[in-house]
């Protein structure tokens, strides 16, 4: 699943950044990496971003960024 | 000797480096606002150093225009020592800069900056186990209080002579981008102790500012609210400023004869003054100030959050909202903050689409025509028709420069509470680019049209022009003060005036040609102070397109109001 359908408020794991370079390297850049963990913390309404934590830090993803993105569910809800 | 600054964005390097260097950095709680360097020479233990503050960086890689510009310093500059900045409240991402670092093979001192943040966060750093990892000086740093900022410069000297001494399994062999991630994840795991987080009115204050609802109330009152002390402030300030400056532009002319070319260049130069002083700083000011204010809380980012749902719409994202708000006010800073946007293409669609946003100078040609004589409805209509040409102008320009990024990427820091010193002299700041670069030109440019008119130039040029003025049903008179506009939007009423002979336009223009007018001054070309920083941020090309564009846009609007006024007219309505 990608990012833009993940449950708000819950874990899970960055599978993949996507098929762009162009936005992997971005991404990477604001700290965001295969593998670590990533919660949406909420969304603006009316198709707007997806604020996101990772790593203690918050970002602000377009949807058409966070539809690039594949997570999977952590087996646990840890916090 | 040479220090550079170097950090990942919003790690308070440009903090630093003013608290060491005087104001010269620009600094905001959002990210990317430095992308040049700035130098200065600072004297510390009898020693001249020259430090530099380098554009922040996320790695080294060359991947943005930040990174480029700081390997390109790095290689063409020796340095002495690195100084790199980090965000102690975000260790793990901030090392990952510090690893990318060590294959410089450059002395280096690392400063944990924001370290009261981290504190309150409930963070304890291991600093002395970090510096015995990394074998390199680590030490806490806050900037903003200028706590810590001698010791990081005196270690700075210390290490200045020495060997690298970093531990060798970071030095020899460059990482990968992956795996510096990796390491730096480990490293903070291994050094960062998390105490209990306590939840802080910060993280509350998000469940209020970026709610789908209260957020934008929010929102609306803290615009309307900023807008109404920047226009009272400027209203409170203009017209003693202008008066002082009509007796003092008499007193000076006194002794030259009117009508001479003396006299008329005289004027102009004294006009030219009272332009920036008594009718752009009152706004500007108080302006700037509050924007600084905003920006340091770290409210911007979440305005950008907001809008980005509206800004898809005109074919950018949520960040280009600033130069948007800053329209309003006056385009120079609005056309400025557009550095803040990493893509070229948002940059020059961000700049073009808020050089159509009415500033308060063509609010005083709105109001002073339309809102007075036809009633404050007719000029909020002006307004709404104003948005929508901006709305569309954004979808039509942005089918020609399609998207290539993907949208918005932009970090959410955490609110901060700004410094008085750090608002001020960041306001001065920007308030002195326009004394220095748009101010004189203002002034030279009010001379030089003041001679022209002299010898008879503004008959000429409103025959040129005859066509253009037919077409809309005006006057031929309304070409000369178009031509002021360019120079200051105000003068578009003030020599509409002179130009016609008398200040009751009632007496003179049809409704119809009031708001007509009024219409075409709110687009057509951007004041001259407005052109010289569309030319500096994008070059000439760019600033003659833009001035194109508005031209042709404020023809067609001019000509569709027109059109419905005469419909209005037609149909007995009006």
């Amino acid at each position: 699943m990608t990012l833009l359908n993940a449950t708000p408020g819950k874990w899970f794991r960055v599978v993949s950044l996507g098929e762009r370079r162009g936005l992997r390297a971005h991404l990477r850049r604001y700290g965001l990496f295969e593998g670590d963990r990533v919660r949406v913390v909420r969304a603006a309404p009316l198709k707007g971003p997806l604020l996101i934590e990772v790593n203690g830090r918050e970002i602000a993803l377009g949807r058409s960024v966070a539809a690039q993105i594949i997570v999977e569910a952590e087996e646990c809800d840890s916090p | 000797m040479r220090f550079a600054l170097i950090g990942q964005p919003n790690s308070g390097k440009s903090t630093l480096f003013n608290q060491v260097a005087g104001y010269k950095a620009e600094t905001a709680n959002f990210s990317g606002t430095t992308v040049t360097y700035t130098e200065s020479r600072v004297r510390l233990l009898g020693q001249v150093i020259e430090l530099v503050d380098l554009p922040g960086c996320y790695a080294l890689d060359g991947v943005s225009p930040a990174e480029r510009e700081t390997l390109r310093y790095l290689a063409s500059r020796p340095v002495d020592v690195v100084i790199n900045v980090a965000d102690a409240t975000h260790l793990a991402q901030s090392l990952e800069l510090t690893l990318a670092l060590f294959p410089l093979k450059k002395p280096m001192v690392l400063a944990l900056n924001l370290m009261d943040e981290a504190m309150r966060l409930g963070l304890r750093i291991d600093g002395e186990g970090l510096a015995r990892e990394l074998g390199i000086p680590v030490l806490p740093l806050v900037a903003s209080k200028g706590r810590g900022v001698k010791e990081v410069f005196l270690k700075a000297m210390e290490v200045a002579g020495q060997k690298v001494q970093a531990v060798a399994e970071y030095a020899t062999q460059p990482l990968t981008a992956e795996e510096r991630h990796r390491r730096a994840l480990e490293l903070a795991q291994r050094f960062v102790h998390r105490g209990p987080r306590r939840v802080t009115w910060r993280d509350r204050l998000d469940n209020v500012l970026l709610h789908p609802l209260w957020g934008y109330g929010v929102l609306l009152i803290v615009l309307f609210g900023f807008f109404q002390a920047v226009y009272g402030i400027g209203r409170l300030v203009e017209p003693p400023l202008l008066a002082f400056f009509e007796t003092i532009t008499q007193k000076a002319l006194d002794p030259l004869q009117e009508g001479t070319l003396l006299w008329e260049v005289g004027l102009g130069i004294m006009q030219g003054i009272a332009a920036g002083l008594a009718i752009v700083l009152p706004y500007l000011v108080p302006f700037l100030f509050g924007l600084g204010f905003l920006e340091d809380i770290g409210y911007l980012p979440r305005v950008a959050f907001l809008m980005d749902a509206f800004m898809h719409r005109i074919g950018l994202h949520g960040k280009a909202i600033v130069p948007f708000i800053l329209g309003y006010g006056c385009n120079v800073p609005a056309v400025m903050s557009t550095r803040s946007l990493e893509e070229p293409r948002d940059r020059y669609l961000a700049a073009a689409l808020a050089t159509l946003v009415p500033c308060a100078a063509r609010l005083a040609v709105v109001f002073g025509l339309v809102a007075f004589y036809l009633g404050p409805l007719i000029a909020f209509g002006l307004y709404l028709l104003n948005l929508l040409a901006i709305a569309l102008t954004g979808r039509l320009l942005s089918l020609l420069l399609p998207e290539d990024t993907p949208g918005l990427i932009l970090e959410m820091p955490p609110y901060r509470i700004p410094t008085l010193k750090n608002v001020l002299s960041k306001s001065w700041f920007r308030i002195r680019e326009f004394v220095v670069e748009a101010w004189p030109m203002l002034i030279g440019g009010s001379a030089a049209l003041a001679s022209l008119e002299y010898f008879g130039f503004a008959e000429v040029f409103n025959n040129l022009v005859r066509p253009l003025s037919w077409l809309m049903g005006m006057p031929s008179e309304v070409g000369m003060p178009l031509l002021f506009g360019i120079f200051r939007k105000e003068l578009s009423l003030v020599m509409l005036g002179q130009a016609l002979g008398t200040n009751d336009f009632a007496a003179v223009l049809t409704p119809q040609q009031m708001v007509v007018y009024s219409t075409f001054v709110m687009f057509y070309v951007p004041c001259l102070a407005t052109l010289a920083v569309l030319k500096r941020e994008l070059g000439t090309r760019a600033m003659l397109t833009i001035s194109g564009i508005t031209v042709l846009l404020a023809l067609l609007t001019a000509l569709l109001v027109m059109g419905i006024a005469y419909g209005i007219d037609v149909l007995g309505l009006g």
